[in-house]
């Protein structure tokens, strides 16, 4: 039952309440290793190679308005599913070492939050997808203004409201899209599969698309929308900021493939330089801010920025190869930036500073730990080899395809990810090691959450096939919904050409990537 | 000659005349003394709410007119009637140590509290069933004259007369600017029955002059009442001054009982000439979004807070009444009941806490609540959190629904505005939230209430008496009020229920709208 993934993080969370004191810290992660496992179940039985949902739930919920409570994994979600569940558990059994004062209320968020996160990547109805959406931020407005440093109030706040411009903005447009859809479908319905059969015109997409779009970007966040990003980082505890910037901000990206493009395609395809822009935008701002800040929290939330910026572009490449390499690359950057954060909480504790100027020379007598740090950076700058590396691969050759001036400068983000990914590594683990810091070995428990997040990052980076194999179909499938939209035109480029105009088939509509599926295909077999 | 008794309808009227025996069995109560007086008019007063309540849920599904026209029985009517009727039983219990029912050294007023409230909620049941102009005036008045007198009941306290004083004055230009816009449109239609001026301004008067400036002024005297803006400005003051079990009934069952006779006079008798009043109602609402919101950013006072915050949610439910649909009707039933719940969950946190901080209700208040009072901190939360609109509430399915209405009219600017006006109100119950967990608790003050102030209509001689005694008369201290927990606890678990599971309520709410489904298009 994929329900359990849903409802027993908050299940627990409420335990919580009526558990005795000291065992609230170790009931929370035992539940949260519970639901780590079950999504490795629901992985272990996902068929690949469907397009479809799978493990569906469907039940009548709000029949006045037509809400369905509709859940499914595709190939697209499930390892976002897994994500989520695995870094719940590192985050929940990081701070389960370190029980912060009110840990009742602290582990109920927590558990609030993993059932947020994993409901919006389940929903399969537009309205409890938003709702799961604009649910997410309750709990982490409580666990930043509570338990963060700093102003939290004022960081926590700032990033509430910034987010729910952006989430009502998306409730009105999905409520709109259902009325409008409604006059084609014959009844009210929110469910994302009817939505999809009966798309609206191109007028209504256009505006609906923007406010879709833009509770996306300040999700993820986008550069010109990023404006809570350095406060709330800096305010929020590690273990939450792991989550913030490893989960929440996917689920931005995910809402474009979920929703914007399978719902409004000719909006899509009408918008897609646009979004390549500010995807564009946020890889160089983002990169150039991260190695211009002295902050390693801000430098890792602003590699995000980046790192978000090519997820964009690959999406919005609208082809198979960089959609492909974008589901990939959300899950690469979880474990990474996740990775990166708890690390930075054990160098913060070992050198009482999140600042550059004062840290350097820990990896001196911390060999295990400047080695799991040094696999985290590599994968960061998308070293050849690594996962990382695959999925900026496929995401440029999808830009390439489509728009090849954008490749060109999406490449150079490349580069500049090596820079600060180097620099982080070197002043904090290496160089002249300041006064008054100690430089430890990490921890038997620390590592016991650190080192299965960089297992995973290697494991990917050997067989990045276990989720390209499983996210091809369901990619593909989205990515024709604008394919469908689009009607060659002269000024449209010699790269449309290869699109088949509107003829109906699946097997018309998967023929334009005869080259894609070679690439596919060669990777899915596991040879990197 | 022969003399016909008028037909009676025993059933359909039960509700009030229930209402109304009780008023006199609580005033009886009232000249009990000392310590039985509490238990007894309590006691009294909720059995008269719980047989009218019971009486409401029987005659659920009637559809029927009753007293030659004058009133009309359906759902809708009895959904207004029935939150009414809640929000009092609710109110009650907090009312129990309020200085406005009993201090010490004085003879409690139980008895006349609580018939008060009950006169007002008899006028807010008859004004929700009502369907002639007569009708909806005097049960208009029946719920506003004991208002004026609970608003200024804490007679020791200078804020309390002012707002009792404020409203009546207020109120009185309300109703006014009502009665003499019920008069226009008398005149334009020469029908006081609901039904009668529907006829009538169907037949040709969509456009009359008098007729359009009766709903013009009829509707500003509405505004009045349900504090739109901009005819809010007493709300903040009023709500302020007023004890604060009295503001929490007042926000909730007034609202209610207005709404519902806002929704069946402008749909049923101005039904036709909804082209003429749908726009302007539109631009009060945006109005009344935006200025309620952004008057409450500033606010240090929870129920200055929460009076504007109350207008800003009076104009996301006149969106409800602006799409003029069975949708809008249903959504606004909706809301109104949420509403209510998330309200009185508040308030109920206020109530406890004025007594025993000191702070009286400034935000200093429940400053620290997370750490030290659990059991208060969580109700007010989820009422926060749901008034701001936030998902697995009631809050968020009511401004779904409201949405849906207005998107569904074509109105999807005032579905905007319903989503920019809740960023905007985040700020401020934000705060509060934060105030509650995020901030230490504030060094505890002397409860307020020592000494003797001035009192209207009290006698100089006592109050020389009392303070010549040497004794100083504190208001009852931290009390552990397990009611008045419980009540705030059960308001903000049905808010969250009714967030995940909303179809109870949905269904309860669309019987409302299916009662006015033949006056809609």
């Amino acid at each position: 039952m994929i329900q359990l993934l849903l409802w027993l993080p908050v299940g627990v969370g409420l335990l919580c309440f009526i558990a005795p004191r000291r065992a609230v810290p170790a009931l929370a992660s035992i539940g949260s290793l519970v639901v780590l496992a079950r999504a490795i179940v629901a992985v272990a039985e996902f068929h690949a190679g469907q397009p479809g949902l799978q493990q569906t739930v469907d039940e009548s919920w709000i029949p006045d308005l037509g809400v369905r409570y509709q859940l499914g994994v595709d190939g697209i979600s499930i390892f976002l599913v897994l994500l989520t569940a695995l870094l719940w558990a590192g985050a929940t059994i990081f701070s389960a070492f370190r029980v912060p004062d009110r840990a009742r209320v602290y582990f109920f968020m927590l558990g609030l939050g993993e059932t947020a996160a994993v409901g919006a990547f389940i929903a399969q109805d537009l309205l409890l997808f938003v709702l799961f959406f604009d649910l997410m931020l309750v709990p982490f407005w409580f666990l930043i203004g509570t338990f963060g440093g700093g102003n939290r109030i004022a960081a926590t706040t700032k990033m509430i409201v910034y987010t729910l411009v952006g989430s009502l903005l998306m409730l009105v447009a999905a409520i709109a899209t259902a009325i409008l859809a409604s006059d084609q479908i014959g009844h009210l319905t929110f469910s994302m599969a009817d939505l999809r059969a009966n798309t609206l015109g191109t007028g209504s997409q256009y505006w609906i698309f923007c406010f879709f779009a833009a509770a996306f970007l300040i999700k993820m966040p986008a550069v010109l929308v990023h404006g809570w990003l350095p406060d709330a980082y800096r305010a929020a505890p590690l273990p939450v900021l792991a989550l913030l910037s490893g989960v929440l901000s996917k689920v931005g990206a995910y809402g474009f493939l979920r929703v914007a493009l399978p719902l409004f395609p000719q909006a899509t395809v009408h918008f897609q330089e646009v979004i390549l822009v500010i995807g564009l935008g946020s890889i160089l701002y983002g990169s150039v801010m991260a190695f211009t800040q002295t902050n390693v929290r801000l430098i890792a939330g602003y590699s995000s920025i980046a790192q978000l910026g090519f997820i964009t572009i690959g999406i919005f490449s609208l082809r198979a190869d960089g959609a492909d390499g974008s589901v990939l690359q959300m899950v690469n950057h979880g474990l990474v930036v996740a990775g990166i954060f708890l690390i930075v909480a054990l160098l913060a504790e070992r050198a009482g500073s999140e600042e550059l100027d004062r840290l350097g020379g820990l990896a001196m007598r911390a060999p295990v730990l400047a080695a799991i740090f040094l696999i985290v950076t590599l994968a960061t700058l998308a070293m050849p080899g690594s996962a990382n590396f695959v999925g900026e691969f496929y995401i440029l050759i999808g830009v390439f395809q489509a728009k090849i001036v954008f490749a060109f400068v999406a490449a150079i983000g490349v580069m500049l990810a090596a820079y600060y990914a180097i620099r982080l590594f070197q002043r904090t683990m290496h160089g002249r090691k300041p006064d008054g810091i100690t430089s430890r070995e990490i921890g038997l428990r620390d590592a016991l959450v650190v080192a299965p997040l960089a297992a995973c990052i290697v494991g990917l980076a050997l067989y990045p096939g276990l989720i390209l194999g499983r996210s091809d179909a369901a990619v593909k499938d989205k990515i024709a919904a604008t394919a469908r939209a689009v009607q060659p035109t002269p000024s449209a480029g010699r790269f449309l050409d290869a699109f088949v105009p509107h003829s109906g088939t699946k097997a018309s509509i998967a023929a334009p990537y005869p080259a894609s599926n070679g690439f596919g295909a060669r990777h899915v077999r596991g040879q990197p | 000659m022969t003399f016909n008794a008028p037909h009676i309808d025993y059933a359909g009227i039960s509700p009030i005349m229930a209402l109304t025996a009780g008023i006199v069995a609580a005033l009886m109560g009232g000249v009990l003394s000392g310590r039985h007086q509490r238990a007894v008019v309590s006691a009294l007063s909720l059995t008269t709410l719980a047989a009218a309540a019971g009486l409401c849920i029987w005659q659920w599904g009637a559809r029927e007119d009753l007293v030659a026209g004058a009133l009309r029985l359906d759902e809708l009517g009895l959904a207004g009637g029935l939150i009414a009727i809640f929000a009092a039983a609710f109110v009650i219990p907090l009312s129990w140590r309020e200085p406005a029912a009993e201090r010490p050294g004085e003879e409690p007023r139980h008895g006349e509290f609580q018939a008060l409230l009950l006169s007002s909620v008899l006028g807010m049941v008859l004004l929700a069933q009502a369907q002639n102009l007569m009708s909806f005036f005097v049960s208009l008045e029946l719920l506003s004259v004991p208002l004026y007198v609970l608003c200024g009941s804490a007679v020791r306290r200078s804020e309390s007369l002012e707002s009792g004083l404020k409203y009546l004055i207020v109120g009185s230009l309300g109703s006014a600017t009502l009665l003499y816009g019920l008069a226009f449109i008398y005149g334009g239609s020469g029908s006081t029955d609901f039904t009668g001026i529907r006829d009538a301004v169907g037949s040709g008067l969509t456009d009359d002059p008098l007729v359009l400036i009766g709903i013009a002024l009829a509707a500003t005297g509405l505004a009045f009442k349900i504090s739109i803006a901009p005819f809010h400005q007493w709300t903040p003051d009023v709500y302020q001054g007023a004890p604060t079990p009295v503001t929490a009934f007042m926000a909730v069952a007034t609202k209610a009982a207005a709404f519902c006779v806002f929704v069946r006079f402008f749909e049923v008798a101005l039904g036709p000439a909804v082209d003429n009043w749908q726009p302007a109602l539109a631009v009060l609402a945006a109005v009344s979004i935006a200025v309620g919101n952004i008057g409450a950013l500033g606010q240090s006072s929870l129920k200055r807070l929460l009076g504007y915050s109350g207008v800003a949610q009076a104009g996301y439910m006149l969106i409800g009444l602006v799409a003029a649909s069975e949708t809008g009707v249903n959504a606004l039933v909706f809301y109104l009941a949420a509403y209510a719940l998330m309200n009185l969950a508040a308030f109920a946190v206020i109530v406890v806490r004025e007594r025993e901080s000191g702070y009286g209700d400034d935000i200093q208040a429940i400053a620290g609540l997370g750490r030290d009072r659990p059991a208060l901190a969580w109700p007010l939360t989820i009422s926060m959190l749901a008034l701001a609109g936030l998902p697995a509430t009631a809050g968020f399915m009511g401004k779904l629904f409201l949405i849906e209405a207005a998107v569904d009219a074509d109105y999807t600017w005032l579905g905007v505005a319903i989503a920019i006006g809740t960023m905007i109100s985040l700020a401020y119950y934000l705060r509060v939230v934060a105030a509650v967990w995020m901030r230490p608790a504030a060094e505890p003050l002397p409860p307020e209430g020592t000494g003797v102030p001035a009192m209207a209509g009290g006698s100089p001689e006592a109050d020389g008496l009392l303070a010549a005694s040497g004794e100083t008369v504190t208001a009852p201290k931290g009390t552990r009020c397990i009611v008045i927990l419980a009540s705030a606890a059960i308001a903000a678990g049905a808010t969250i229920f009714f967030g995940i599971l909303p179809s109870p309520l949905v269904d309860w709410a669309s019987n409302a709208g299916q009662a006015l489904a033949p006056f809609l298009s």
